[in-house]
C-alpha cells in the first residue's frame, strides 16, 4: 500500500540532496528508536529514508587538535560509553546520552537523533545544552553552526532548514576544575521518560564556581538554558543561598503542563530540587571526588 | 487415603518439592515457544477491528458496502452477525452472561466505550485491512459519557444501559452483592472504638506481555479450529460456539503457549469476530491485537470507591465490620463484587458483618478478571482501617491481627465455615522473620524516610472440572495429557507429581496441554485451581495406570494381583511370591503391553473438591524521597501457606509475581481519561508497570501446611498474594511520613502535594 524508498548515502552532500530533493516527504535515520516507534503507530509516513549511518562524519568521534571533542550526530549512546576519554570529561553528558532507552536501545540510539525528535523530555538535550555543545548543520546552502539550545522550536519541531542535517556536536575544552552531571525525575527506576530533566556543567576553583551552565528539560515546549540559574551560582561556593537562588531561576523559568506524566506544580518543584541534586554532582566531580 | 498417596511423605519424595528443569523453558528461552500470533496458515487472511471513537454513541447504521468493494476484502462483520443474547433472558457461561459478551465482542445498540468493536474486517493484509476499516461509515448519536465511578452514581449521570435499574430508578448500578453475618449495628453499638474510612483505587491493568491473538480456520463442512492463547481451551470453544451458533462439537480449540493472562484471558475477544470473518470468506483468519488495543479494549480490573468502618473494644477485639465496595465492572455489567464482599473481612474471626458490593457501570471496556479478582480492593480498604485502629489503641497491628484471626470453626460472612485456617500460621512466619525483627533506619539520609508495613489477606481457591489423561508409551516412558494452559508452571507441577507416583525419572515424564478434541472438560485455568484439580485428577489416573501395571505384570507371572507391588518404577512379587521373579520395569511391562491386554493408559475426569481457602501475611519496608515524592520498595517478605509446593521455584514465582503487580498497583499503574473519555495512557511507557529495577527480590516464606482434601495437600497459591500489597505498602508509607493516603496509586505528585500540606 505504501511504498518506503530506502538509501544509505556514503557522503554527506549525497545525503542532503536526497532528503532535499524529497521535500520534507523525507525522514532521517539514525538509529530509529523514534522513527521506527513514530512510523509503527502510524505518526509518519515518509516517502523516503535517509539512513546517515554509513557516512563517516556522522558516526565517529574526534578530538580536535583545539581541544573537546566532536560526536557525529548517529554516534550511538554505547559507542560513546566505550570512549576511553569520553566520559572523563563529560560525565554528565554520557550519562544523559545513556538513559535514553533501555540496554538494547542503547545500542542504536544517538545524541542527533534525540535533539532532532524534539521531544522536551529529551534526556541527552538538556545535558547538552548545559555542556554549551554547538551543532554543525548541513543543507542544500551549505553548512552552518548553532548552540544547541538554538535547535528545538517546540514540541517535535526543530529550527533546521528543510533539507538541513544535524552532522555533529562540538563540545568545548574543558577547563581544569570542571564536569558536569545529568538527572531526572521519573516514576520508575528506568524504562521511562522524564518528568523533569536537568544538566548542570560547572568549572571550580579555589571552591568559587567560575562558570555554569544548566540546562533544563520537560517543563517547557523546548529544552531551556537557564541563564539565572548559571549566574546565581557564578562567583558563589555554592552555599545554600545560592543554590536556593539557582533553584527559584530554574522554578521560575519552568513553563509546563498538566499532562499524564506530571502536573504543573509538581514539575516545577522537582525542577529546584533537581537544580539542587545536580550541581552537588556536578561539583563533587569537578572537584576531584567521583 | 490410598497406598500410593501414604508415600507421599514429605520426607520420602523423591520428585514432588524438587526444583526441576521446566518442560516449556528450553522452547521460550530459545524463541520457540508457539504463541498465538506464531500462527500461519496457507491461504490465511488477515482481520481488523474497527473501533469506536467515542466514548458513548448510540449506532444509528453500519454502511459496509465502501469497505465490502475494497479489493482484496474478503469479509465484513458487525453485531447482526454475532449471535444477539435478549436483555430479557441470562444466558451463563460460568460466570459470564452471554448478554454482556455478545455486546462485549461487538457493540450492538450502542458503543459504550472509546474503542469498543463495531466492525471488522478480514483482507489479504493488515493494511488492506485496516484501509477498509475506514471506509466503514457509522452513524453515531454521540451520547453524554462517564467515567468515574462518583459520576456514574450521581443522580444526574448519563445512564448506560435503559434495563439497569436501582432502587426502582434508571441507574448505573447494575447489581449489588451482600454477605451479612450478625447484627453489625448492634456490633459497633458494643464497639470502644470504631475507624470508618472511605478509600479510592484506579483501574489496574493485567500487563500481559502477549497480545489476544488467534487463528480461525471454519472449512465447508462447517468446522472450525481455533488457535489462540487464553486461559481455557474449552472456554474459547464453548463462548465461540454461543457467540457464533457453531456447536462445539464442530469447534476444535487449540491452546497456544500463553503469554500472560493473570485473569484476562478468561474471557474472548477476537475468536468469535475470527471464525465469522472466516465463514464469510472461506479462508483461514488471523487477529493480533496491538498493545494499544490490548489497554483500550480488553480487561482491566475495577477501580473502586470504598467504605469500610471495623469496631473493635479496647483490648483489640473485633466486634463488628460494615464494608461498601462501588466496583467499576467497565461498560456492561459483571464487575468482581464477590472479591471485596466476601474477601475483606474473611480473614478475622468477627461475629458481625455487612458487606455490600455495588456493581457500577461507566464508559469504560468491560472489565477482565485479574489474579483474586476484586479481594486487593477490598483488603486495602479493611487491612488500612486496621492499621488505623491499631494505631489508635496503641496496639502492634501484627498483634491485634494474630489477636482476631479466623479460626477453625469460624463461620465467614460470605457463608463458609472454616474447616482448618492457617492464617494464624502466616502472621506467626511473619513476626518470627529476621525481615519483621530486623530495626529499621528510619532516616538514613536527609530527605529520605522509612517506615514498615503489614497487611493480610484472602482468597476462596477453587476446584472444579479437570480431566486428564496418563499413558504409557510402547518404548515405557510417560505422557500426561491435561486440560488447561499453563500459566503457573502446572507442567513442572505434574511432572513432579507423575514422576514421584509411577517411581521414575522425572525426565521420563512428558507433560502436555491437550486441545478439545484431545482431552475432556476441563475448566479455565483461574481461580488458583489448575495445580490443585489436575494434580488430583493426574494422581488418580496415575493410581489407575499402577493397577493395569500390576495386573499386567500378575497376568506375566500368573499370579494374583493383590500380590503385587509397584514400587520405585518397576512391579516386585510381593507375599508368599516375593522373590520368586525378577522385577518387571515400566519398559518391560510396555514391551509386552499388546499380549498382556493392550496399550496401558488411563484417564480421569472429575468436578474437584477441597481446594481450601489461601491466606497470606506481608510485611514491607518504603523508602520515600520527601523531595521527589517518590516512594520505593526497600524490602519485601510475603509468607502464605502453600499447602504442599509440588514445584518451588514456580511457588515463589506465584507470589513474587503477585506482590509485584501490587506494588504496581499501589504506587504506579493507573487508567488515565481525558475529558473525551479516551483512555491516555494506552502502552507501556505511561501506563507504568514496574520494571525489574524498581522492585527488590522478593522474598517468599512457603509454609507448607498440608490440604487434607488433597492427595499432595495443595493449596492454591496464585491469588492470595496479590490481595495483601495494596494497604501493606500504603501502611508503610504511613509508618515512614505519619500521613495516611486514601487513594492510589501513591504517585509522586500525589505524595509530593500531601508531603507540601495539600
Amino acid at each position: 500500500m505504501t511504498d518506503i524508498r530506502y538509501l544509505a548515502p556514503r557522503t554527506l552532500d549525497e545525503a542532503v540532496a536526497a532528503f532535499a530533493a524529497a521535500q520534507g516527504a523525507a525522514r532521517i535515520l539514525a538509529g530509529g528508536t523514534d522513527l521506527l516507534v513514530q512510523m509503527r503507530a502510524g505518526v509518519v509516513r515518509p516517502g523516503l529514508i535517509v539512513d546517515i549511518k554509513k557516512i563517516g562524519e556522522m558516526t565517529e568521534i574526534v578530538e580536535p587538535p583545539e581541544g573537546g571533542f566532536r560526536i557525529g550526530a548517529a554516534v550511538a549512546g554505547a559507542t560513546l560509553a566505550e570512549h576511553p576519554r569520553f566520559g572523563k570529561v563529560w560525565p554528565g553528558v554520557l550519562e544523559a546520552i545513556n538513559l535514553i532507552g533501555s540496554k538494547q536501545v542503547q545500542g542504536r540510539a544517538s545524541p542527533g537523533g534525540n535533539l532532532c525528535n524534539g521531544s522536551p523530555a529529551g534526556d541527552s538535550v538538556p545535558a547538552m545544552v548545559a555542556a554549551g555543545a554547538v551543532v554543525t548543520i548541513q543543507g542544500p546552502g551549505g553548512r552552518r553552526t548553532l548552540p544547541v539550545e538554538a535547535v528545538p522550536a517546540g514540541p517535535h519541531r526543530t529550527s533546521l532548514a528543510p533539507g538541513e542535517i544535524l552532522v555533529s556536536f562540538t563540545l568545548p575544552p574543558r577547563p581544569a576544575g570542571s564536569s558536569d552531571a545529568y538527572l531526572r525525575m521519573i516514576p520508575r527506576t528506568e524504562m521511562d521518560i522524564a518528568v523533569v530533566g536537568l544538566g548542570a556543567s560547572l568549572t571550580l576553583q579555589g571552591g568559587v564556581v567560575t562558570a555554569a551552565r544548566i540546562g533544563l528539560g520537560a517543563v517547557a515546549p523546548t529544552v531551556l538554558l537557564v541563564e539565572e540559574a548559571g549566574k546565581a551560582l557564578i562567583g558563589s561556593r555554592l552555599d545554600d543561598a545560592a543554590l536556593e537562588a539557582a533553584a527559584a531561576a530554574c522554578r521560575a523559568a519552568c513553563r509546563p503542563i498538566d499532562d499524564k506524566r506530571g502536573t504543573i506544580a509538581y514539575r516545577t518543584r522537582v525542577a529546584g530540587v533537581l537544580l539542587k541534586r545536580t550541581v552537588a554532582i556536578a561539583a563533587a566531580r569537578a572537584q576531584g571526588g567521583n | 487415603m490410598n497406598v500410593i498417596t501414604d508415600k507421599l511423605r514429605v520426607e520420602d519424595n523423591k520428585w514432588i518439592g524438587q526444583r526441576t528443569i521446566r518442560p516449556d523453558g528450553a522452547d521460550k528461552v530459545t524463541g520457540r515457544a508457539s504463541y498465538a500470533a506464531d500462527n500461519t496458515m496457507p491461504g490465511m487472511i488477515w482481520g481488523k477491528v474497527l473501533r469506536s471513537p467515542h466514548a458513548h454513541a448510540r449506532i444509528r447504521s453500519i454502511d459496509t458496502s465502501k469497505a465490502e468493494a475494497l479489493p482484496g476484502v474478503k469479509a465484513v462483520v458487525t453485531a447482526k452477525d454475532i449471535v444477539d443474547f435478549p436483555l430479557e433472558t441470562s444466558v451463563m457461561l460460568g460466570i459470564q452472561d452471554m448478554r454482556w459478551m455478545c455486546r462485549n465482542v461487538m457493540a450492538r445498540e450502542k458503543a459504550l466505550f472509546h474503542g469498543h468493536p463495531v466492525a471488522a474486517v478480514a483482507a489479504i493484509n493488515e493494511e488492506v485491512a485496516a484501509a477498509a476499516c475506514a471506509l466503514i461509515a457509522v452513524d453515531y448519536e454521540v451520547l453524554p459519557h462517564v467515567i468515574e465511578i462518583e459520576d456514574a452514581i450521581r443522580d444526574d449521570a448519563p445512564i448506560l444501559h435503559d434495563f439497569a435499574k436501582f432502587e426502582g430508578k434508571p441507574s448505573n448500578i447494575a447489581g449489588t452483592m451482600t454477605a451479612k453475618l450478625g447484627d453489625v449495628e448492634a456490633g459497633f453499638a458494643e464497639a470502644d472504638i470504631v475507624v470508618e474510612r472511605t478509600f479510592r483505587t484506579r483501574p489496574i491493568h493485567q500487563g500481559y506481555i502477549e497480545p489476544q491473538a488467534c487463528t480461525v480456520s471454519y472449512s465447508a463442512d462447517g468446522r472450525a479450529t481455533i488457535w489462540s492463547s487464553s486461559q481455557g481451551q474449552f472456554m474459547v470453544r464453548a463462548m465461540t460456539s454461543l457467540l457464533t451458533g457453531v456447536p462445539q462439537s464442530n469447534i476444535r480449540a487449540i491452546p497456544a503457549e500463553i503469554g500472560g493472562g493473570f485473569g484476562a484471558k478468561t474471557i474472548i475477544y477476537l475468536e468469535p469476530v475470527a471464525l465469522l470473518l472466516s465463514k464469510k470468506s472461506g479462508r483461514p483468519v488471523k487477529m493480533v491485537m496491538t498493545r494499544e488495543e490490548v489497554m483500550r479494549a480488553t480487561g482491566p480490573t475495577s477501580g473502586s470507591f470504598s467504605t469500610v468502618k471495623i469496631g473493635a473494644k479496647k483490648d483489640g477485639t473485633f466486634v463488628a465490620a460494615k464494608g461498601d465496595f462501588y466496583i467499576q465492572a467497565g461498560c456492561l455489567p459483571g464487575g468482581p463484587l464477590r472479591g471485596p464482599v466476601g474477601c475483606s473481612f474473611a480473614p478475622y474471626d468477627i461475629p458481625n458483618v455487612l458487606s455490600v458490593g455495588y456493581d457500577v457501570v461507566s464508559n469504560r471496556s468491560k472489565v477482565a478478571a485479574y489474579r483474586a479478582p476484586g479481594a486487593p480492593l477490598g483488603a486495602y480498604a479493611a487491612e488500612c482501617v486496621i492499621d488505623e485502629i491499631a494505631e489508635q489503641l496503641g496496639m502492634d497491628p501484627l498483634e491485634l491481627r494474630l489477636k482476631n484471626t479466623a479460626r477453625s470453626g469460624t463461620k465467614a460472612a460470605y457463608g463458609a465455615t472454616f474447616a482448618k485456617v492457617t492464617f494464624e500460621e502466616t502472621i506467626e512466619a511473619i513476626r518470627d522473620h529476621e525481615h519483621y525483627k530486623a530495626p529499621l533506619d528510619r532516616n538514613p539520609r536527609p530527605g529520605v524516610k522509612r517506615g514498615r508495613g503489614l497487611a493480610s489477606g484472602f482468597w476462596y481457591n477453587a476446584g472444579g472440572e479437570s480431566s486428564a489423561q496418563v499413558n504409557i508409551t510402547e518404548d515405557g516412558n510417560v505422557v500426561v495429557t491435561t486440560g488447561h494452559p499453563d500459566v503457573g508452571g502446572s507442567r513442572a507441577s505434574i511432572a513432579n507429581v507423575t514422576a514421584e507416583l509411577l517411581g521414575v525419572d522425572h525426565g521420563r515424564v512428558s507433560v502436555l496441554i491437550g486441545d478439545t478434541a484431545s482431552i475432556g472438560y476441563s475448566n479455565l485455568t483461574g481461580g488458583s485451581r489448575v495445580t490443585f484439580a489436575s494434580a488430583m485428577v493426574v494422581t488418580q489416573s496415575a493410581e489407575k495406570v499402577i493397577g493395569q501395571l500390576k495386573e499386567r505384570a500378575a497376568k506375566i507371572w500368573k499370579i494374583d494381583p493383590e500380590a503385587v507391588h509397584w514400587e520405585n518404577g518397576e512391579a516386585r512379587p510381593a507375599g508368599p511370591n516375593a522373590g520368586q521373579f525378577p522385577p518387571l520395569s515400566l519398559a518391560d511391562l510396555a514391551a509386552k503391553a499388546s499380549e498382556t491386554g493392550g496399550p496401558i493408559g488411563a484417564g480421569v475426569q472429575l468436578n474437584t473438591a477441597g481446594a481450601e481457602p489461601g491466606f497470606a501475611t506481608h510485611v514491607v519496608d518504603v523508602e520515600v524521597d520527601v523531595d521527589l515524592g517518590i516512594v520505593r520498595v526497600l524490602r519485601y517478605t510475603a509468607a502464605q501457606d502453600v499447602g504442599r509446593a509440588l514445584h518451588p521455584s514456580y511457588v515463589e514465582g506465584q507470589i513474587q509475581g503477585g506482590v509485584v503487580q501490587g506494588i504496581g498497583w499501589a504506587l504506579s499503574e493507573e487508567y488515565l481519561y481525558d475529558r473525551q473519555g479516551r483512555l491516555e495512557n494506552a502502552g507501556f511507557l505511561d501506563y507504568r508497570m514496574p520494571v525489574c529495577s524498581d522492585v527488590p527480590m522478593i522474598e517468599a516464606v512457603m509454609l507448607e501446611i498440608p490440604n487434607p482434601k488433597h492427595p499432595q495437600g495443595v493449596r492454591g497459591v496464585g491469588e492470595a498474594p496479590i490481595v495483601p500489597p495494596l494497604a501493606a505498602i500504603a501502611n508503610a508509607v504511613h509508618d515512614a511520613l505519619g500521613t495516611r493516603f486514601y487513594s492510589l496509586p501513591m504517585s509522586p505528585p500525589k505524595v509530593l502535594e500531601r508531603l507540601d500540606g495539600g
